[in-house]
C-alpha cells in the first residue's frame, strides 16, 4: 500500500479552483520533489494534505497508508505521521519554544496510545538534535520562532521534524531564505532522517538544493496539475530550458 | 393609584437588610450611628444601575436584582468545609489570615506565626475597641456605603517601618454559606521602607449564590516595595463587589495583579492614589470568563504629585456569552509634572457572543507628561493555530496554550517565581475547566 495517494484532487480556495485533478503517488523511503511556477498550487497541496482549514475539496481523495485523510483533523493527521515544514513558520510570542515542542510531542504520543516522554530524555533528544542543525539552545527558550532569523526559522521547522519522526515530510520550499552554509546544514538534517520507513516530499525552486537531497522522483505542476513526473535529471532539465514548455500542456 | 402609599416589596427587603443584621454588627454607639446614616445613603441610591455613569456596563439592578441577608456566622461544620478550601488555595509559605463567610476564623489562621513588626487585629475588635475612621471613605458609591453600614469584620494589618517580610501574607475570603452576603473591609498599613507581599484570594467551600461586598483600604509608606496580588476564584454563581482604595507614599514600587477567574458578577473598583513622588505602579489584570460570567475591572489611577509612573496591563479572555470590562482613568493633576502614565487592554474573545468594554479616560491637567492608552480586542489568531494543531494538538489544547500566551503577558509581571507559578496553575485549572 502506497504511503499517500493523491487521487485526482480538485481543491477551491474562496470559490476559486486552484487544483484542478492532481495525483500523486508516494511510497514509504521515496523522495519526491515538486517543481512549478509561483503560484502554481504546490503550497495548496501542501495546505491541504496537513489540513488547514479554508481549503474546499470538491472532488478527490487523499489516502494515507489507505485513511482518508481528509476524513481526520490536523492533529490526528500529525500523530499519524504527516508533518509538513511551512514555506513561512508562523512566530508565536508567549509560547516557549521547548514548552511547545514537548506539548506537541507529548500530544502526538498520547494520540497514538504511547507514553510521554520523561523530561530528561526529551531534553536529551532536543540537545542533541539542536546541536546536529546548529541551534543554539537559548533559541528553544524563546517564543516559537520570535526573533527567528528567516533561515533560523527554517531550521527549527527541521529540529521539529526530526523530534517528531513523521513518515511522510513535505518540505515546503525549506531552501528559500537559507544561505549556502545553512541550506547544507538543513539539508544534512533532511538527510539523516531518509529511511525505508519514510518518504519525503520536497516543494523547491530550485535545482541546488536537490544536488543535496537527491530526489527519487520529480514532479512538475503546473496551474493546479503534475503536468510531467520523471526521475532527478527532470531537474536538471527545467533548471535549463524553464517552465515555458508546460504551460501549454496544463 | 397610590403610589406613595406603600413602600415595593422589593425596598421592604431592602431596610429588612440592615434591621435583621444591625444587632450583630460590631461597634461603638458611635458607630452604630455612623452605620444607620451610611445605610440611609444606600438605601436613598440603592444598587447601582446602568444610568449612572461609573456602572454603566455594570449595572448591578439588572445582573444582581438584590442584596442578599447577611449571613450567619460560620459553626463549626462551615469552618471544617472552610479549612479545606482554605489548604486548597495556601500559597506555599504564607501567613493566612482567613475570613469565613465575612467573620475572621482565628483557628484557621496562623496568628502564631505572624512575623515580627506586623501586627494583625481583626475589623470587629478595632469598632469595638478604639472607634477610629475605618468605616470613612471619601466616597459616595452605593456598595461602598452599603460595606461601611454592614461590614462584619475584616483584617487590620499593619506592618511596621523598615520591616522586610520574606514570606508573604496571605487574606483567603471562603464562602460556605449559600444565598448569603458577607461584608467585609480590612485595612492594610504599610511603613516606610517596608517589603512585603499581601495575597488575597477569594475561593469557595462548596457554597453556592453567595455575594461577597470587600473593601480594602491601604496605605503604603516611602520607600517601600510591595506586591499586592489579588486571585478571585469565586464559585461560578458568586456575586464579588469590591472596593479598592490605595495611597502610596514616595519612592515606593507598588505592583498589584488581580486576576478572575470566577463569580457570575464581580467587580473590582480600585482607586489608587500617588501621593509622593518618584513612585512607580504597576497594575496588570486578567479576566478569565465563561458561560454568562461579568467581570469588571475599574481603576482609576491619581497622578496627585510629579514624576511617578503607572503602567497598566489588562488582558481578558472571554468565551461563550461572557461579559468582560475594562474601565481605567488616569488622572494627571496640575501640579503632577513628568508623569508617565500607560495603559494597555487586550481582549480575546473566544466566541461570537462573547462581549468586551474597554473605556480609557486620560484626565490630564499637566502639560509635561507622557501618558497613553491601547485597546485591541479579537479571537485567536487562526493561523497560529493551524500551526499548533498541524504539529499534533488537539483543538482545546492549541487553545490553551495560545490563551495562556495571551494572559502570560500580564501575569509574568508578577516578581516572584513561585508566586507567578501559582497564579499560572489558577490559570491552567481555568482552561482545564474550559475543555
Ligand atoms: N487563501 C487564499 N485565497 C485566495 N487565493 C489563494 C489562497 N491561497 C492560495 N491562493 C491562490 O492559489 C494559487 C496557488 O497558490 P500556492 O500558494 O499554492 O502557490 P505555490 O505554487 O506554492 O506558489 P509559490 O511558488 O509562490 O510558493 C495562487 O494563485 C494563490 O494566489
Ligand atoms: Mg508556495
Amino acid at each position: 500500500m502506497a504511503l499517500l495517494e493523491v487521487k485526482d484532487l480538485k481543491v477551491r480556495v474562496e470559490e476559486r479552483e486552484i487544483l484542478h485533478g492532481l495525483t500523486l503517488t508516494v511510497n514509504e523511503g521515496e523522495v519526491h520533489a515538486i517543481m512549478g511556477p509561483n503560484g502554481s498550487g504546490k503550497s495548496t497541496l501542501s495546505h491541504v494534505i496537513a489540513g488547514k482549514p479554508g481549503y474546499e475539496v470538491t472532488d478527490g481523495q487523499i489516502l494515507f497508508r489507505g485513511e482518508d485523510l481528509l476524513e481526520m483533523d490536523p492533529d490526528e493527521r500529525a500523530a499519524k505521521g504527516v508533518f509538513l515544514a511551512f514555506q513561512y513558520p508562523v512566530e508565536i510570542p508567549g509560547v516557549a519554544t521547548m514548552t511547545f515542542l514537548r506539548t506537541a510531542l507529548n500530544a502526538q504520543r498520547k494520540a497514538r496510545g504511547e507514553s510521554e516522554y520523561s523530561t530528561p530524555d526529551f531534553l536529551k533528544k532536543v540537545r542533541e538534535v539542536s546541536k546536529s542543525l546548529n541551534i543554539p539552545q537559548d533559541m528553544l527558550k524563546r517564543g516559537v520562532n520570535v526573533g527567528f532569523s528567516g533561515g533560523e526559522k527554517k531550521r527549527n521547522e527541521v529540529l521539529q521534524m526530526a523530534l517528531f519522526e513523521p513518515s511522510l515530510c513535505i518540505l515546503d520550499e525549506m531552501d528559500s531564505g537559507l544561505d549556502i552554509d545553512a541550506l547544507r546544514i538543513a539539508a544534512d538534517g533532511v538527510n539523516a532522517l531518509r529511511s525505508p520507513k519514510r518518504a519525503m516530499v520536497v516543494i523547491t525552486h530550485y535545482q541546488r538544493l536537490l544536488n543535496y537531497i537527491v530526489p527519487d522522483f520529480v514532479h512538475v505542476m503546473s496551474r493546479g496539475r503534475v503536468v510531467k513526473s520523471g526521475g532527478k535529471d527532470l531537474a536538471l532539465e527545467l533548471e535549463a530550458s524553464g517552465y515555458t514548455q508546460f504551460e501549454d500542456a496544463a | 393609584m397610590n403610589v406613595a402609599l406603600a413602600k415595593t416589596g422589593s425596598s421592604r427587603a431592602v431596610s429588612d437588610l440592615f434591621a435583621s443584621a444591625e444587632g450583630r454588627l460590631p461597634g461603638s454607639p458611635a458607630i452604630s450611628a455612623a452605620r444607620r446614616q451610611a445605610f440611609e445613603t444606600y438605601e436613598r441610591l440603592g444598587l447601582p444601575h446602568r444610568r449612572i455613569e461609573e456602572w454603566k456596563y455594570t449595572d448591578l439592578r439588572a445582573l444582581v436584582g438584590e442584596v442578599l441577608p447577611l449571613a450567619t456566622s460560620p459553626d463549626a461544620t462551615a469552618l471544617s468545609k472552610a479549612a479545606d478550601a482554605v489548604k486548597a488555595h495556601a500559597i506555599a509559605g504564607a501567613c493566612r489570615l482567613v475570613l469565613a463567610d465575612g467573620v475572621f476564623a482565628a483557628d484557621l489562621s496562623d496568628v502564631k506565626a505572624i512575623a515580627p513588626g506586623v501586627s494583625v487585629k481583626t475589623l470587629r475588635e478595632t469598632l469595638e475597641k478604639d472607634a477610629g475612621d475605618i468605616l470613612e471613605t471619601a466616597s459616595t458609591d452605593a456598595v461602598i456605603s452599603l460595606n461601611a453600614a454592614m461590614a462584619t469584620d475584616g483584617v487590620v494589618l499593619e506592618i511596621a517601618d523598615g520591616v522586610q517580610l520574606s514570606a508573604p501574607v496571605q487574606i483567603i475570603h471562603v464562602a460556605t454559606a449559600a444565598s448569603a452576603s458577607a461584608f467585609t473591609r480590612s485595612q492594610v498599613r504599610i511603613g516606610k521602607g517596608v517589603r512585603a507581599t499581601i495575597i488575597e484570594s477569594f475561593v469557595a467551600a462548596g457554597a453556592q449564590a453567595y455575594q461577597v461586598n470587600d473593601a480594602v483600604i491601604v496605605s503604603i509608606g516611602d520607600n517601600a516595595d510591595v506586591a499586592h496580588i489579588r486571585l478571585m476564584d469565586d464559585a461560578a454563581d458568586a456575586v464579588n463587589i469590591t472596593s479598592h482604595f490605595v495611597t502610596v507614599g514616595a519612592n515606593t514600587k507598588l505592583n498589584f495583579f488581580n486576576m478572575t477567574t470566577g463569580g457570575a458578577v464581580s467587580r473590582l473598583q480600585g482607586l489608587i492614589t500617588l501621593a509622593g513622588e518618584g513612585s512607580e505602579l504597576a497594575i496588570n489584570g486578567v479576566n478569565l470568563l465563561k458561560k454568562t460570567e461579568h467581570g469588571d475591572l475599574t481603576l482609576v489611577v491619581d497622578h496627585a504629585v510629579p514624576s511617578c509612573t503607572s503602567r497598566e496591563i489588562f488582558r481578558a479572555v472571554i468565551d461563550d456569552r461572557a461579559h468582560s470590562v475594562f474601565q481605567g482613568r488616569i488622572i494627571v493633576r496640575p501640579d503632577a509634572q513628568k508623569t508617565d502614565g500607560k495603559m494597555m487592554t487586550r481582549a480575546l474573545l473566544l466566541s461570537d457572543e462573547a462581549e468586551a468594554d474597554n473605556k480609557p479616560e486620560l484626565e490630564i491637567f499637566a502639560d509635561d507628561v507622557s501618558c497613553g492608552h491601547g485597546a485591541t480586542a479579537g479571537a485567536l489568531d487562526d493561523t497560529l493555530l493551524f500551526y499548533l494543531r498541524a504539529r499534533g494538538l488537539p483543538e482545546k489544547d492549541a487553545q490553551a496554550l495560545l490563551i495562556q500566551a495571551f494572559v502570560g503577558e500580564a501575569i509574568e509581571q508578577i516578581a516572584d517565581d513561585d508566586l507567578r507559578a501559582h497564579v499560572v496553575g489558577v490559570a491552567e485549572r481555568w482552561l482545564e475547566r474550559r475543555s
